[in-house]
C-alpha cells in the first residue's frame, strides 16, 4: 500500500530515456491551428473559449500589461489541460511535481515584479508600505510586506502542487477503499463509490479552478506593476 | 481533356464515359486525395507494370521484398519527424477537421493516451491483482 500509493508522482523514465519529455508536450497536439475563417468545430470551440477567458482576464489591464495576453493565455491553456489530462486513469500530471510548478512561478513573478521596478520604480518602492500606517510600526512593516512579496511564487508553486497531489492521493485511497469494502459490506462500499463520484466532479473542478487561480494571480502581479 | 468529378455513393470517384480517375498519393497531398478525369486511351503512357520499390505502399509490398523495403526508408531526423507530421495530419483530416466533426476524434486520441499510459505503467500495476498471494 505505501508503495502503491506513491508510484504514480514518479516521473517516468523508459530505459533511461526521460517519457516526461513527451508527456508534457502532449497537450499541445490537442490545440490545433486553423488559418481559415471559418474552421471545423473542434478549433471553432477552442477560438471560442480561448476568446471568452481572455477577455475576461486581460480586461483590467493597461496597453502595457496587455502585451503580457500570449503569455498568460498559454499558461492557462497548458495547466488546465494537463490537469484535466491528469484526471485520466494511468496518467501522468506533470503539474504534481514542484520543480515544474516553480519553473513557471518565479519566471513569471520575476518577471512582472522587475518590470514594476524598472518602469515604476517609486510605485513598485510604495507597495511595500500600506496608506496610513501609524509611525511605530513602519520598520515592522516594511519586513512583512517584504516576506509577503518573496513569499509570492512559493505560495503560487506550493498551491498549484498541492492541491493537484492531494486531489490524485485523495482519488486513489478512496478508489482503493471501495474496491476493499465490496467484499467486506456492500452498502458501505456504495456510500464510499458515490463519494468517489463527488471527489471526481470535484477534481475536475479543482483541475480549472487551479489553472484559472494561477493565471489571475500572475495577472494581478502584473497589474500591480504595470 | 479534364472533365469534372463526380462520386459515386461509396466515395470513390467515378468519371463519365470514356474517361477514368487518376488520384495523388495520400501521403504526399497530407492526407487528401486530389483526383481528376483523364481520357481512356492515355493507358501506356500512364500506366507502369513496375512501380519502384522505393514509391509503393506497405500493403503492396510482396512479403519476399520487406527487409530491403525496411532498409530503404528514410531514417533520418527529418524523415522521421515528416512520418509523424504525415501521420497526425492524416488522423486530423480524417477525424477532426471534417464539416461535422464528433467526440470520436478527440475520444480514440485520449483513448490510445490512456492505453500508452497503462503499458508504460504495467509493470508496478502488475502487483495489484486479485490474488490470494502475492
Amino acid at each position: 500500500m505505501n508503495e502503491n500509493l506513491f508510484t504514480s508522482f514518479i516521473t517516468p523514465v523508459i530505459l533511461g530515456l526521460p517519457l516526461v519529455t513527451l508527456i508534457v508536450l502532449f497537450p499541445s497536439l490537442l490545440f490545433p491551428t486553423s488559418n481559415r475563417l471559418v474552421s471545423n468545430r473542434f478549433v471553432t470551440l477552442q477560438q471560442w473559449m480561448l476568446q471568452l477567458v481572455s477577455k475576461q482576464m486581460m480586461s483590467i489591464h493597461n496597453s502595457k500589461g496587455q502585451t503580457w495576453t500570449l503569455m498568460l493565455m498559454s499558461l492557462i491553456l497548458f495547466i488546465g489541460s494537463t490537469n484535466l489530462l491528469g484526471l485520466l486513469p494511468h496518467s501522468f500530471t506533470p503539474t504534481t511535481q514542484l520543480s515544474m510548478n516553480l519553473g513557471m512561478a518565479i519566471p513569471l513573478w520575476a518577471g512582472a515584479v522587475i518590470t514594476g521596478f524598472r518602469n515604476k520604480t517609486k510605485t513598485s518602492l510604495a507597495h511595500f508600505l500600506p496608506q496610513g500606517t501609524p509611525t511605530p510600526l513602519i520598520p515592522m512593516l516594511v519586513i512583512i510586506e517584504t516576506i509577503s512579496l518573496f513569499i509570492q511564487p512559493m505560495a503560487l508553486a506550493v498551491r498549484l502542487t498541492a492541491n493537484i497531489t492531494a486531489g490524485h492521493l485523495l482519488i486513489h485511497l478512496i478508489g482503493g477503499a471501495t474496491l476493499a469494502l465490496m467484499s467486506i459490506s456492500t452498502t458501505t462500499a456504495l456510500i464510499t463509490f458515490t463519494i468517489l463520484i463527488l471527489l471526481t466532479i470535484l477534481e475536475f473542478a479543482v483541475a480549472m479552478i487551479q489553472a484559472y487561480v494561477f493565471t489571475l494571480l500572475v495577472s494581478l502581479y502584473l497589474h500591480d506593476n504595470t | 481533356m479534364n472533365q469534372p468529378l463526380q462520386r459515386s455513393v461509396g466515395g470513390e470517384p467515378v468519371c463519365s464515359q470514356g474517361l477514368r480517375p487518376l488520384c495523388s498519393a495520400e501521403r504526399e497531398t497530407l492526407g487528401v486525395r486530389e483526383c481528376t478525369c483523364i481520357s481512356d486511351e492515355s493507358d501506356g503512357l500512364l500506366e507502369f507494370c513496375d512501380v519502384p520499390l522505393k514509391e509503393k505502399k506497405l500493403l503492396e509490398v510482396k512479403l519476399g521484398e520487406l527487409p530491403s523495403w525496411i532498409l530503404m526508408r528514410d531514417f533520418t531526423p527529418s524523415g522521421i519527424a515528416g512520418a509523424f507530421q504525415r501521420g497526425y495530419y492524416r488522423y486530423y483530416n480524417k477525424y477532426v477537421n471534417v464539416k461535422k466533426g464528433s467526440i470520436a476524434g478527440l475520444s480514440m486520441v485520449l483513448a490510445a493516451y490512456v492505453f500508452l499510459n497503462y503499458c508504460r505503467s504495467y509493470k508496478e500495476l502488475k502487483h495489484e491483482r486479485l490474488r490470494k498471494y502475492h
